[in-house]
């Protein structure tokens, strides 16, 4: 096999202040170009900060990350001034669950891509707005060199949405991260701005990390799944795998809480209690106080990462047999 | 003769003026909720669906009268609002529970005294309302000597969201208005309130408006679902009428757009195009007809009253559906 896209070994993030806390405890990913991931988690499991690892967006006086990190054989946390401003939407390239907030809403749509086109690329004006004009018809934006020069806030929510991925892949990037892009959108926009993701990736043949809290999303882009939890990965496989053999008890609590295929007016078998709250390092299984499965052993040590298959790991100790 | 039901709401319309124009006039009007009727069975549980824009807040807030209709009528129990019965004592037997658990509670107030507030001021005793708070506490899995005193900042959402189902439960309602009320709190602890609110509906007999743009939790949750678009109710029907026989192509276009949950059987197209129109200026006809794929002329010049369908309470405001419309897919499925 070719090295990887990406290869993260056993990152950690702490974030100081008046309180610590250990957001990301000791994951190890590997993505191949040409692959979707899909990361499954609730607020709290670290998904989020995983990703804005993988572009250094986290505050550096009050972070601390720990491990290797390495995207197309470059180490990312070494990366300083004009080289992580180079791997920044040139390497790597993100689309946020606002386009509200991640978009500027002074300037013209066009222009904000233009500009990274040009600092990238270092090309004219006139080849930087062509290049967006060409995003935008690959977005399959409407009426797309009109809404060039529209301002953000002149557009709905999907149209905004379709313009910050535009911007994301405008310089090619060989890694879209993805961060709850369709969370916010109504229901028959989420599955057009899903089913564009999932094109676009194919097409431009990148490495894709999505990131969601929502199976059915996870399901309809992604080719391995990583579920995450208090700051760790619990289970990884195949898509395959997650949705018709999941083996950890938290992800078969997931699966329950989604509703599909539950028995109408029968009792949810839900997961009790709530994730913890990470001010210390887990030195057991997180999940054993909510597990209802659990045994003596979960409480006082940690879970074996245990591979039941090839690229297919669970992270609990009944997984063993 | 069939019982009435336990509340009505009539050609409910409601508009909002936008300011800003030349000198303070106004820019238009958002048609939030535009002549939507419906009845409430005693002890169901009805579901609205749709997307943003489609009136499902407006109209829960008309429900519990927190905002007044510009037009149309509420009854509860049989007794017209305004009339017969204040809008005081409608708010004290419909009750609501809010998306945002921490917007909804007084930072200053500990859980008990947020719950007690309402009673206390309806005239309870500060006592006897400190006991209904702690055994309300007790009924939504709260333990009160561990959160009676503590302030909502203290609390996760899930516990936040519970305190505030104790709260609406304080006056004995018969009806409690549920928007998006179990929308923000994640999958794990959405699926603990979800069988809260179950045995509560079970032991108290309460009536449910759930509303949620979670199809899947609306279908676990509800008995009659209602289909809001734009401000009107595209179609009402049983949850099982609505999911396996949808008889609106908007309806049928929402169901399609759910993720599938079957890795072999991934959705390839996507059943609409477009966002959901601005409510300001709505598209003339059926409002649907911009993003329909079965629109024909009558859909832009004509708009569809709600029809009835064979099958309990099944309407729809289709005129594929109406007889004599003129469609040309007119009996064909949607």
């Amino acid at each position: 096999m070719s090295a990887p896209l990406l290869d993260m070994e056993n990152l950690t993030v702490r974030f100081h202040g008046e309180r610590t806390v250990h957001a990301v405890n000791g994951v190890s990913l590997t993505l191949q170009s040409g692959e979707t991931l899909g990361i499954l988690g609730e607020s709290g499991s670290g998904k989020s900060v995983t990703l804005k690892t993988l572009l250094r967006l986290l505050p550096e006086n009050r972070t601390e990350i720990g491990g290797t990190l390495r995207v197309d054989g470059q180490d990312v946390l070494a990366l300083q001034g004009r080289a992580l401003a180079d791997h920044r939407g040139r390497t790597v390239s993100m689309v946020f669950q606002d386009p509200m907030l991640a978009l500027d809403p002074v300037y013209r749509i066009g222009d904000q891509i233009a500009e990274t086109v040009m600092r990238h690329e270092g090309c004219s004006r006139s080849e930087a707005m062509a290049r967006a004009l060409d995003m935008f018809k690959s977005v399959q934006m409407p009426s797309p060199e009109r809404r060039l020069r529209a301002y953000p806030h002149e557009m709905s929510g999907g149209m905004r949405q379709r313009a910050m991925i535009a911007l994301a892949l405008a310089c090619r990037p060989k890694l879209l991260l993805a961060d709850e892009p369709t969370t916010a959108l109504d229901a028959t926009v989420q599955i057009q701005i899903l089913l564009l993701l999932r094109d676009l990736q194919r097409q431009f043949g990148m490495g894709m990390i999505f990131v969601t809290h929502d199976i059915g999303v996870v399901v309809e882009v992604s080719d391995r799944v990583a579920v995450m939890y208090a700051g760790e990965i619990i289970e990884t496989g195949t898509v395959h795998d997650i949705i018709r053999d999941a083996r950890h008890p938290y992800t078969k609590g997931l699966l329950a809480a989604n509703l599909h295929g539950a028995v109408k007016g029968a009792r949810l078998n839900a997961i009790s209690g709530a994730p913890p709250s990470l001010e210390s390092r887990p030195t057991a299984c997180s999940f054993a106080p909510r597990c209802p499965v659990a045994r003596e052993t979960c409480a006082s040590q940690p879970p074996p990462n245990v591979a039941v298959g090839a690229q297919r790991q669970v992270r609990c100790i009944l997984a063993q047999q | 003769m069939i019982p009435a039901p336990l509340f009505s709401a009539q050609n409910l319309v409601k508009h909002f003026r936008l300011k800003g124009g030349l000198l303070g006039s106004s820019r238009g009007v958002v048609r939030a909720v535009d002549n939507v009727s419906f009845d409430l069975a005693e002890g169901e549980t009805l579901g609205i669906v749709g997307e943003s824009g489609c009136g499902k807040s407006t109209t829960a807030r008309l429900i519990v009268d927190l905002i007044s209709p510009d037009a149309g009528t509420i009854t509860l129990g049989g007794k017209l609002l305004g009339k017969h019965i204040s809008a005081r004592e409608l708010r004290r037997q419909i009750q609501m529970v809010f998306q945002d658990s921490y917007a909804s509670l007084n930072p200053r107030l500990t859980m008990e005294d947020a719950i007690a507030f309402g009673p206390k001021v309806n005239g309870m005793s500060p006592q006897q309302a400190a006991r209904l708070a702690h055994e309300l506490l007790e009924r939504v899995g709260l333990e009160p000597r561990r959160f009676a005193g503590r302030y909502p900042h203290e609390l996760s959402g899930g516990q936040r969201q519970r305190v505030n189902i104790a709260r609406a439960l304080a006056f004995s309602p018969k009806i409690v208005v549920l928007d998006e009320s179990v929308s923000a709190l994640d999958k794990s602890v959405e699926a603990q309130v979800l069988n809260l609110l179950a045995d509560l509906k079970a032991e108290l007999g309460l009536t449910y408006v759930f509303i949620s743009h979670d199809l899947n939790v609306v279908r676990h949750m509800s008995d009659r679902v209602m289909v809001m678009y734009l401000g009107q109710v595209a179609e009402i029907g049983t949850v099982e009428a609505i999911y396996s026989a949808p008889a609106h192509p908007y309806t049928a276009a929402l169901l399609s757009a759910m993720p599938s949950m079957d890795p072999d059987r991934r959705t390839m197209e996507a059943p609409l195009t477009g966002d959901p129109p601005n409510p300001i200026n709505p598209p003339a006809g059926c409002r649907f007809h911009t993003r329909c794929k079965h629109a024909d002329t009558i859909c832009a010049a004509v708009e569809p009253g709600l029809f009835g369908l064979p099958g309990e309470g099944h309407q729809v405001a289709c005129h594929i559906h109406i007889p004599g419309s003129n469609h040309r897919n007119r009996g064909v499925e949607a």
